[in-house]
């Protein structure tokens, strides 16, 4: 069994299930969006901030994000272990990994806060 | 100067194949040290090719089978030549050896009621002979030496067995009581060569059916243990029994099961007659893999050869059906259509008589212990030397082999042989070290093949080799004609000697095994060329058209060629049954 | 004449590997492509390759054959030949020891990391132990792989992780134990495996199926480990 502490999950079946659930929920979001977009022709500001400020919206908007964070955590996280490796570019391939890494969760997280400070600032 | 590393085991094996892992098993089981060296990957071992299956009286296809109608079908099968007590040994444990094997996890095919799988197999019967066709065959699909194999190397790897991987063994290190204590080899991947000492070494180094031109062997099947036993002035016995399967594909060599006909299939001539009942009327088309050959060789030989040529005969599948062969016999539609062309599900398969199987070998008995014959004709045991396997001759296969009995043969021998070491080792061993001198002798050929300069390609000569194997040794055989074949091979042994090598660098260098591959190639031609037109009479696979009869009065004995003068001798056969009187010699029919 | 590019390396001459063309002579038939390199060696004894079955069941003699990987004794030239020109290279990924010859330690490692061998600890009875023909039927398709790492070396995942991901190969033959009827380690197998590398490294590209030279499909017998994971853990 191969142990790594950096992978979101930490087990190779919750990532797998997390990527996947991830996926269904932004699959489902965008074809909500472009539904209501497309049933909606004239949509005007009123219509588009009292959908957003609604409260189920603002839960399956946030659900989305949150998803959206989880799953580049997971794809990076991937991505990064595939290509930055000792294996491949040498000794310090551990240290620039773990600095992609934090980088990227960093953003992923400012990225989380930020979206939830829009979504109820509406 | 034999400044060599050394490594030292309490047990060697060369070879990797079916034979070898057995032993190399029971031996990692019992703490041993233990190592084996392969040539090959273990799982690349000639073992691997095995399809139709191993034959035991196992008694799933017919509870009341019995494993001495087995015995008798085996002893009938080797034309008499076959010693019974090995015989009886094998076809006894063979139960065992094969549960064990199932317990390993080897995917047998299965019956209804869940238990292994058995399919009809050329020359079995029940009741001795009285109670027609039996199915005793073990299968899986027809991969049964592939899953073999693999579960063999598979129980390797969970006992720790050492494995010294693409590694090739030279030549026998003796000491100067003449025992075997190790042997020198070459690491394939670095070129270092080391003396790998061993109180017990075991050859299970398979056989050598590259020295015909047509053969459904491997490339690497090229006696390197024959080859090195003959240098080392140890004698083979029988090794002019040399089978020839009915059924390689035309052109490729490459083997089609006898379970094609024991599942149903049969061969047929350009008249689309199937030829088999008019020379086995009983048995037909799974009458002895000999007989078999025999009349397809007459039926060419009379202008009734299928294809443009003349050459072959079909082998018939077709009315089978597409799921019955997609069950039963995957692997030969696929290898059909790959080298024949031929999709049997349609058309029938192009076949002709290949060599299959070196019947003789290293004489050993049953505990594996290799022997010698003393100037008296008594067995005399090699200290520390051990065959097994196809390498060997126990001798259970005599003049001809059955089918699914070789991959028995090496279980059962791979086992029992491990089983004798362990029991010696425990007794304790002693063995005198091999000095500088013996160790150097063991480089003697090396050294010459590295240190030569100019000489003869070794593929060229290989060729020029295998010619003359099977125009003058195959299927049927001629004085005259041996003793033109026996001077060619004379006058081929100083040029094979001094092969030239092309490439004398380190890393990986095939051509330098192909080079030793063709001098043991070389040996165990010129012992079959000898040893064959020595043998004046026609008996299982040798068949000789100046002495076609059976002569039990000369002949009733195994063969042994003595290297150090290129002397044959005889061995009696072995009639000591445990269990009940002897099978007395009977005119062989099917 | 047949245009034959080879992948060239022998360490204790060559600083860097290099391709080297051959003319070779087909007399118009459409041999496979291991006779066109044993051929060429008698040509040029340097010349590096394994085989040893030449009939496509002892995997020694996996390479990339024009940009493909497979087995060259069962790789005929009409399947392998594109613009009169044959390429040949070693498999991808794993190092090179000399010319087509590569060091499969890594590959071996993973085959023996899945613990490649029936676990069954209970008292086995005096015959073989009974398995119904669907039971067996489930290893049909997973116990005949070869070992000859087509599939593995055609694995991106695999290539860049070869000591952490199994490999197809490997997976397949995880599968084939966890399938089977007789094998009683099933939980300690799946727990061996639930790591982000060791199975779910694999992306499903299915590189694996379209190689496997026994027509094996690795990507399925993943997909059942991990519904097998699924189903424990949940």
């Amino acid at each position: 069994m191969v142990t790594n502490v950096t992978s979101l999950g930490r087990s190779g079946l919750s990532d797998w299930l997390i990527a996947r659930v991830s996926a269904y929920v932004m699959t489902a979001y965008l074809i909500f969006i472009v539904g209501y977009l497309m049933l909606t022709p004239d949509l005007n500001y009123t219509q588009w901030a009292a959908l957003n400020s609604s409260l189920p919206m603002r839960m399956f908007s946030l659900l989305t994000i949150l998803s959206i964070a989880a799953h580049a955590w997971i794809g990076m996280w991937c991505v990064l272990t595939d290509y930055i490796t000792v294996r491949l570019i040498g000794p310090k391939a551990t240290a620039l990994r773990i600095i992609f890494q934090l980088g990227m969760i960093a953003i992923t997280l400012l990225y989380v806060i930020w979206a939830i400070d829009i979504l109820w600032g509406i | 100067m034999a400044n060599i590393r050394t490594m030292t085991f309490d047990a060697v094996i060369v070879g990797g194949g079916g034979s070898g892992m057995r032993a190399a098993l029971q031996l990692a089981q019992s703490g041993y040290k233990t190592a084996v060296i392969t040539k090959v990957f273990p799982t690349r071992s000639h073992t691997v090719s095995a399809q139709g299956g191993i034959t035991c009286a196992i008694a799933s296809d017919d509870p009341n089978d019995q494993w001495q109608w087995h015995m008798y079908d085996t002893i009938k099968g080797a034309d008499f030549i076959g010693d019974q007590e090995a015989i009886e040994y094998m076809c006894q444990t063979g139960p065992e050896a094969i549960f064990e094997l199932e317990h390993m996890g080897l995917p047998f095919s299965r019956t209804e009621e869940g238990r292994i799988y058995q399919r009809p197999f050329g020359g079995q019967s029940k009741d001795f002979g009285k109670g027609g066709q039996a199915a005793r065959t073990c299968a899986a699909a027809d991969r049964t030496g592939h899953a073999l194999l693999h579960t063999l190397y598979q129980g390797n790897l969970k006992n720790e067995t050492t494995f010294l991987n693409e590694w090739f063994a030279v030549d026998i290190v003796k000491n100067s009581d003449n025992a075997v204590v190790g042997v020198v080899a070459l690491n394939i991947e670095t070129g270092e060569t080391v003396y790998v000492k061993s109180k017990a070494t075991v050859f299970a180094t398979g056989g050598a059916g590259r020295i015909y031109a047509s053969t459904t062997n491997a490339h690497i099947c090229t006696g390197d243990g024959i080859g090195m036993a003959l240098r080392a002035g140890f004698p083979v016995q029988d090794i002019e029994m040399w089978q020839f399967h009915p059924t390689g594909i035309h052109g490729a060599g490459t083997l089609v099961t006898e379970g094609c006909r024991g599942e149903g299939g049969y061969l047929v001539n350009k008249d689309g007659e199937r030829f088999m009942e008019r020379y086995a009327p009983n048995a037909k088309d799974l009458a002895g893999r000999d007989v078999v050959a025999r009349s397809m060789v007459l039926e060419i030989l009379e202008g009734r050869g299928c294809g443009p040529d003349g050459d072959h005969v079909y082998l018939k599948l077709d009315h089978l059906g597409e799921e019955t062969l997609n069950a039963k016999l995957p692997g030969i539609l696929e290898l059909s259509r790959t080298f024949a062309h031929a999709d049997p599900v349609k058309e029938p398969i192009p076949v002709v008589p290949t060599c299959h199987y070196m019947m003789g070998g290293i004489p050993t008995n049953v505990n594996g212990q290799a022997l010698t014959v003393d100037a008296e004709g008594n067995d005399e045991v090699i200290e520390g030397f051990y065959a097994c396997g196809e390498a060997a001759c126990v001798s259970v296969h005599g003049a001809n082999r059955l089918g699914g009995n070789s991959l028995l043969d090496l279980v059962v021998f791979g086992r029992a042989s491990g089983m004798f070491i362990e029991q010696q080792l425990r007794e304790g061993i002693e063995l005198k070290d091999a000095s500088e001198a013996d160790i150097e002798a063991a480089m003697a050929g090396l050294n010459h093949l590295n240190d030569s300069t100019g000489g003869e390609n070794a593929s060229v000569l290989r060729a020029e080799l295998q010619t003359i194997m099977q125009n003058y040794f195959g299927v049927f055989r001629r004085g005259d004609f041996m003793q033109e074949g026996i001077t060619k091979l004379a006058a081929l042994r100083p040029r094979i000697k001094n092969v030239a090598l092309g490439d004398k660098s380190n890393a990986f260098n095939t051509s330098r095994i192909e080079a030793l591959e063709l001098q043991n190639l070389f040996e165990v031609a010129e012992a079959t060329a000898i040893t064959a037109e020595a043998r004046t009479e026609s008996r299982g696979a040798h068949a000789r058209e100046d002495f076609q009869e059976r002569d039990d009065v000369n002949w009733l004995c195994h063969s042994v060629f003595f290297p150090s003068d290129k002397r044959v001798g005889k061995r009696g056969v072995n009639f000591n049954l445990k269990t009940r009187e002897a099978f007395e010699p009977q005119i062989r029919t099917y | 004449m047949l245009n034959v590019s080879i992948y060239r390396y022998n360490p204790e001459v060559d600083s860097e590997p290099y391709m080297q063309d051959f003319e070779f002579d087909t007399q118009g038939k459409d041999i496979m492509v291991l006779d066109v390199l044993e051929k060429l060696k008698i040509e040029d004894p340097t010349l590096v390759f394994r085989r040893s079955c030449r009939e496509g069941v002892c995997g020694s003699d996996g390479m990339n054959i024009s940009g493909k990987n497979g087995l060259a004794c069962v790789t005929p030239l009409s399947d392998a030949v594109k613009k009169n020109k044959l390429v040949i290279r070693p498999l991808p990924g794993l190092p090179v020891i000399r010319d087509l010859v590569i060091d499969m330690s890594q590959f071996y490692a993973q085959y023996e990391k899945i613990q490649p061998y029936m676990i069954n600890n209970t008292p086995a009875p005096a015959i073989e132990r009974l398995q119904s023909q669907e039971e067996r039927a489930k290893l049909d398709g997973l116990y005949e792989c070869i070992l000859c790492a087509c599939c593995s070396t055609a694995c991106p995942s695999f290539w860049w992780n070869p000591d952490k991901f199994i490999g197809p190969s490997g997976l397949l033959q995880a599968y084939r134990f966890l399938a089977d009827s007789r094998d009683t380690a099933t939980e300690a197998r799946l727990a061996n495996l639930d790591d982000p590398f060791s199975v779910f490294r694999c992306h499903g590209i299915m590189n694996c199926v379209q190689v496997c030279p026994k027509g094996l499909n690795p990507t399925k017998a993943i997909g059942h480990i991990r519904d097998m994971l699924i189903r424990t853990a949940t």
